[in-house]
């Protein structure tokens, strides 16, 4: 709401400084947001005297002048012929600029010397006479610029109105507030009206056929008008509010709007067949063009205003084109209702068309208000465009519209909320001083009666409010709450994820947030096959854009998408991880699976270092990292399958992740197809763990082992198998035969190439033998290691390797 | 006879003087107290010393022979020191080359706001709680005191999903959720993910929201501001100025929008703060007898206040960020920085 202090001036006298009142209503609720100044229109225009007035030799209709600021004077051919010596006129220097753009420069008009211009009200556009110059006050001090002479320009605050304060949307609403934090008392525009011996009753008529949609509808006849520009103080006030001036008939239903806060509507009543108007429910399909030009088909329930054959308005958002004000329109109908504000809403939003009127019906206007306001343009309106106002109005108002009464309210209550011990008498003054009628039905119970333009006012908490606002919250105390003792709860997988951060970034890598919506295609450029789950998007109805239009399923994508914008950005070497939620669709109306999950992208080279190791990273790097994390967690019995895991990644690099049986998500290279489509030119590994199934396998207990004071001893042995013999089947085949000597066994080496068969490879394992309770000896671990030995190569058909 | 005595005293300390090698030095030992060396010769020879004598050369062989011995177990140990530290010097490195290690990664500067802000409350026995991101319009809404074609939904855009199932516009409907399952006394804390259709250099289409909820019996407007006056204390330092002022929400009454002077200019005006010398920081208010009527909780014997901030804002303020945006690009020198 743009409030201009001249305007608000009107209505409420106040000596504070814009800032001053700035400050006050944002600290009431009412926030400024910003104080603008609204300058003239024109610039280097001062207080002049005219010295002399003679005849131009040379032309009939012009007099040659000289005028003086104070301190020089000057030539000046003027047109004009109301001045004289002596007369205190508007100089516009040479330099000045008048509205319209105009510089005045020194020039010569039928050879005389001209330095300067005499300005009309009009020509200034501080007034509408453009009969002659304008004259100004004669001990005005010369030389000073009209503007300050004439306090012109202006000061508007643009203050931000919360929805709950529909009175607050208009300028005697805002001047009430104000009245309310100055102690300063209203002036209300006093309203007269003429009326004409034509009764309107006996030339229209309204029927309200949809009472619950619009309880009220009032109406005035205007006769005679002759359409034209609104004056300048009127054009003023609206453009300072923010509003184009259009003509003195339009112009006074948006002024009243602005002022008194209820919108009105004219219409041209030549337009309005039978003469009559019916409010009624639009049909199904309905179609209707409005003032502005535009088609809309209506939604159902839409409250229609309309004569006798046809729709001329869309109740409460805006008029009809086939009813509008014309150049030569002479019979006003001025309607002046009160709409129901869901219905409104719901029709404003669904027409796509948040009008003015629209914003202050949803709100909610004061219901009792509506003939006030209709009595008040009628004026206004006869007033600028020389019509009549016809006897009588019209006033249907089948379904009283309730107003809240007596509310309860406890002294107790406030003061609990509030927790201060507020007088009795403060709150009464508090609710006098915005017009609420307090009953002191004593001990500390009143009854409170809000203004009926108080409409967000129902409830005792609604009362309480209005106490503590403008009691002031910087006067509540600052307390600690006397609250019971209780212990915190804490969700176990906000603490695992607290060490999957910790343990991460000790690794190198760093922690990104990508949005939770993604592209429809993302499952496409994965390479997901028509019935993966992943497919079954949430959609979202009204995106912002086609990239953002569904809820991600995985962050795989996502963390390829911020690889590729690094790489684009020259950084390759790339350690990313993610916690984040996805979403999968269940049934309609019901709300969808949301998964929590940890996904880690890898890519580039191993090392930043300029002098240290620079080789690619691989599977393994990204390995030994989720080893680290599961070692961390005391995870012991972690398997990687590498069974077909998933789409987008390398099938002979890729792997599941099993955590005792349960399958915690996937690892591996992203496949050379995926990084292709998506433009990917780098290597990249990415993983992704369900931490919400990671979480239920924790198990939080260490069992402490004694160190043994024994050497261990151990033995190598190269086993030459085929080579898609897996490392920990081999593994597990020594393990299985259950040796409690053997303490450990591990791959040492690797090696496939010279020397060895086709198709195989040499598999080092490295066997570690130690006892708790004493030093083995040589014979006895041979026997035992060469026993280990045998069956493995039973077990496996591998060879030794001498 | 004596004067040889002191000959070869002398000759053999001038000799080990120069020997500057450990093999130097073994060589004069060889050479005066070797087993064919000159001092084991001399006393070889106390047969052909006179008599009277023989006490007093015998006297000074020894002295010799101790004292060599002596000066040479020291210039060995003096060798084998030097010889040390010349190692050492060689072994000599470029300290300022850059160290070899894994460079540590970093957490993104939002969830490190929200692990404080969390801390915090924690001490003040707020609990952490969670919900889903795609909410019912039931829990998002219209529990909260925001009906259909109420006015009140302007104040937050909204992504649809379904007509009752939307993205949440906020974490508040969390606070229903959980009022519907426990009794007072409740104190949580309730952070997330949270989605409006806006994007500009100071919205997001997502962004991060704490949203926490004291209810308990006598729970005051003073105490809402006595908590929320600690916490920002403890976020922006101790010197922080705050202000409340009346604002509103839907599901709180009275409700206090929270103001801090600004960080960057002081509170003189700056582009930051929109020359205010504000900066907006949490929306908060008592909680309206309207939610709680909807959770099953009686308003005439509990009250409570719930609050709400965004993270991104408080990132910014805290770092300098002008443009929210960069806390979702996710470019990996941004993110270092933090």
């Amino acid at each position: 709401m743009l409030v201009s202090l001249k305007w608000l001036k009107d209505y409420i006298d106040f000596e504070l400084s814009a800032q001053e009142l700035a400050d006050r209503l944002t600290m009431a609720g009412l926030e400024v947001d910003e104080i603008k100044t609204i300058a003239p229109k024109f610039s280097g225009v001062v207080v002049a005297e005219i010295l002399s007035v003679t005849p131009h030799p040379k032309a009939d209709k012009l007099s040659l002048c000289t005028v003086t600021d104070g301190t020089e004077t000057y030539p000046v051919v003027c047109g004009a012929k109301n001045i004289k010596a002596g007369d205190v006129v508007p100089l516009a220097k040479v330099g000045a600029v008048i509205p319209g753009g105009y510089t005045i420069k020194s020039t010569v008009l039928r050879g005389e010397k001209s330095d300067g211009m005499l300005c009309s009200e009009a020509e200034l556009e501080v007034g509408d006479d453009a009969s002659g110059i304008m004259h100004l006050p004669s001990g005005m001090t010369r030389g000073t610029p009209l503007e300050n002479a004439l306090d012109l320009g202006d000061t508007v605050l643009d203050v931000s109105i919360t929805p709950n304060r529909s009175d607050c949307l208009s300028m005697i609403g805002m001047a009430r507030e104000v009245a309310a934090l100055t102690g300063g008392k209203i002036k209300m525009p006093s309203i007269d009206i003429e009326e004409s011996d034509q009764d309107i009753r006996s030339l229209s008529s309204v029927t309200i056929v949809a009472a619950d949609l619009c309880p009220r509808y009032s109406a005035r006849m205007i006769q005679n008008v002759k359409i034209g520009d609104s004056p300048v103080w009127m054009k003023a006030r609206l453009e300072a509010a923010g509003m184009r001036a259009i003509n003195n008939v339009v112009d006074v239903t948006n002024f009243v709007m602005l002022e008194m806060g209820q919108p009105l509507h004219a219409f041209d009543f030549r337009f309005l067949e039978e003469g009559r108007i019916v409010v009624r429910k639009s049909k199904d399909g309905e179609e209707f063009v409005s003032l502005d030009e535009k088609s809309h088909v209506l939604p159902p329930d839409t409250v229609l205003i309309c004569d006798g054959k046809k729709p001329v308005a869309i109740g409460g958002i805006m008029g009809g084109l086939n009813s509008e004000v014309k150049e030569d329109t002479q019979v006003i109908f001025l309607e002046s209702a009160y709409f129901n504000p869901s219905s409104i809403r719901r029709s404003s939003r669904r027409l796509a068309m948040p009008t003015d009127a629209a914003f202050r019906f949803e709100r909610g206007i004061d219901p009792e208000g509506v003939i006030r306001a209709l009595d008040r343009a009628a004026q206004l309106m006869a007033g600028l465009s020389g019509g009549t106002v016809c006897k009588n109005y019209i006033d249907e108002y089948p379904k009283k519209i309730p107003a809240v009464q007596n509310i309860p309210l406890r002294l107790d209550r406030i003061r609990e909320i509030i927790g201060t011990a507020i007088l009795s008498e403060d709150v009464i003054r508090i609710l006098n001083s915005i017009d609420m009628k307090v009953v002191d039905k004593g001990n500390g119970k009143y009854l409170v009666t809000p203004p009926t333009s108080r409409v967000d006012i129902e409830r005792e908490i609604d009362l309480v409010e209005e106490v503590v606002r403008l009691y002031g919250y910087d006067r509540v105390p600052v307390t600690v709450p006397a609250v019971s003792v209780k212990e915190i709860d804490v969700i176990p997988r906000l603490v695992l994820e607290e060490r999957v951060r910790q343990l991460f970034t000790g690794c190198g890598y760093s922690e990104i947030i990508n949005y939770s919506f993604t592209r429809p295609a993302s499952v496409d450029e994965l390479l997901l096959p028509p019935d993966d789950e992943r497919r079954r998007f949430v959609v979202i109805r009204n995106p912002l854009t086609e990239e953002q239009s569904v809820m991600r399923t995985t962050l795989s994508y996502g963390l390829l998408e911020t690889l590729k914008k690094n790489i684009n950005n020259a950084s390759f070497n790339l350690k990313i991880f993610e916690i984040g939620r996805i979403f999968l669709k269940r049934g309609d109306g019901e709300l969808p699976e949301e998964k929590n999950i940890l996904a880690g992208l890898l890519s580039g080279k191993t090392s930043e270092n300029l002098w240290g190791l620079k080789v690619n990273v691989d599977f393994y790097d990204l390995k030994g990292c989720l080893e680290n994390l599961f070692y961390d967690l005391k995870l012991e019995k972690c398997r990687y399958h590498a069974e077909i895991s998933e789409p987008f990644l390398h099938p002979g690099q890729s792997c599941n992740l099993y955590v005792n049986d349960a399958k915690i998500g996937f690892m591996g290279q992203v496949h050379p197809e995926v990084l292709e489509k998506m433009d990917i030119r780098s290597n990249a590994y990415l993983f992704e763990i369900n931490l919400d199934v990671l979480d239920k396998q924790l198990n939080p207990r260490i069992d402490y082992r004694e160190i043994s004071k024994f050497p261990a001893v151990t033995r190598d042995v190269a086993f030459v198998v085929p080579i898609p013999m897996e490392a920990d089947k081999m593994l597990e085949i020594v393990l299985t035969q259950q040796e409690y000597l053997l303490e450990n066994v591990g791959i040492f080496d690797i090696y496939a190439g010279k020397g060895l068969d086709e198709g195989t490879k040499s598999l080092g394992l490295r066997f570690s033998y130690r006892a708790p309770d004493r030093t083995l000896t040589d014979a006895e671990i041979n026997s035992i290691h060469e026993r280990i030995v045998n069956s493995t190569v039973r077990l496996t058909g591998a060879k030794i390797r001498a | 006879m004596i004067s040889d005595i002191l000959q070869l005293e002398k000759s053999a300390l001038g000799e080990l003087a120069q020997a500057k090698t450990q093999e130097a030095i073994l060589a004069v030992r060889t050479k005066y107290l070797g087993r064919k060396g000159l001092l084991t010769g001399l006393l070889r020879n106390i047969a052909h010393v006179p008599v009277d004598e023989k006490p007093l050369f015998g006297k000074r062989c020894n002295e010799v022979k101790e004292l060599l011995d002596v000066k040479i177990e020291e210039a060995l140990k003096l060798q084998a020191e030097s010889k040390k530290e010349a190692i050492l010097a060689k072994e000599k490195i470029d300290v300022t080359l850059p160290g070899r290690s894994i460079p540590p990664g970093r957490i993104h500067p939002v969830i490190q706001i929200r692990r404080e802000i969390c801390e915090i409350f924690a001490s003040f026995g707020f609990s952490v709680v969670e919900g889903p991101e795609v909410e019912l319009d039931y829990y998002n809404f219209e529990s909260l005191n925001i009906p259909k074609d109420h006015p009140a939904r302007d104040m937050q855009d909204t992504f649809y999903i379904e007509d009752n199932m939307v993205l949440r516009t906020h974490t508040s409907p969390v606070q229903v959720r959980i009022m519907e399952k426990v009794q007072p006394p409740v104190r949580i804390l309730s952070p997330g993910r949270v989605y409006r259709p806006d994007s500009d250099v100071s919205h997001t289409p997502m962004f991060h929201q704490i949203e926490g909820l004291l209810v308990d019996r006598g729970i005051s407007f003073a105490d809402l501001k006595g908590i929320l006056t600690a916490f920002l204390k403890k976020v922006f330092g101790s010197d922080t100025v705050l202000r409340f002022r009346p604002s509103f929400f839907p599901f709180t009454e009275p409700s206090a929008e929270v103001d801090i002077r600004c960080v960057m200019c002081k509170g003189s005006g700056c582009r930051v703060c929109g020359q205010s010398g504000w900066l907006e920081i949490l929306g908060s208010g008592m909680v309206d007898p309207a939610v709680f009527k909807n959770v099953g909780y009686d308003p005439e014997i509990y009250s409570g206040f719930a609050f709400g901030l965004g993270l991104e804002r408080i990132a910014m303020l805290k770092y300098g960020i002008s443009d929210i945006r960069l806390l979702f690009e996710n470019d990996i020198r941004f993110l270092k920085q933090f």
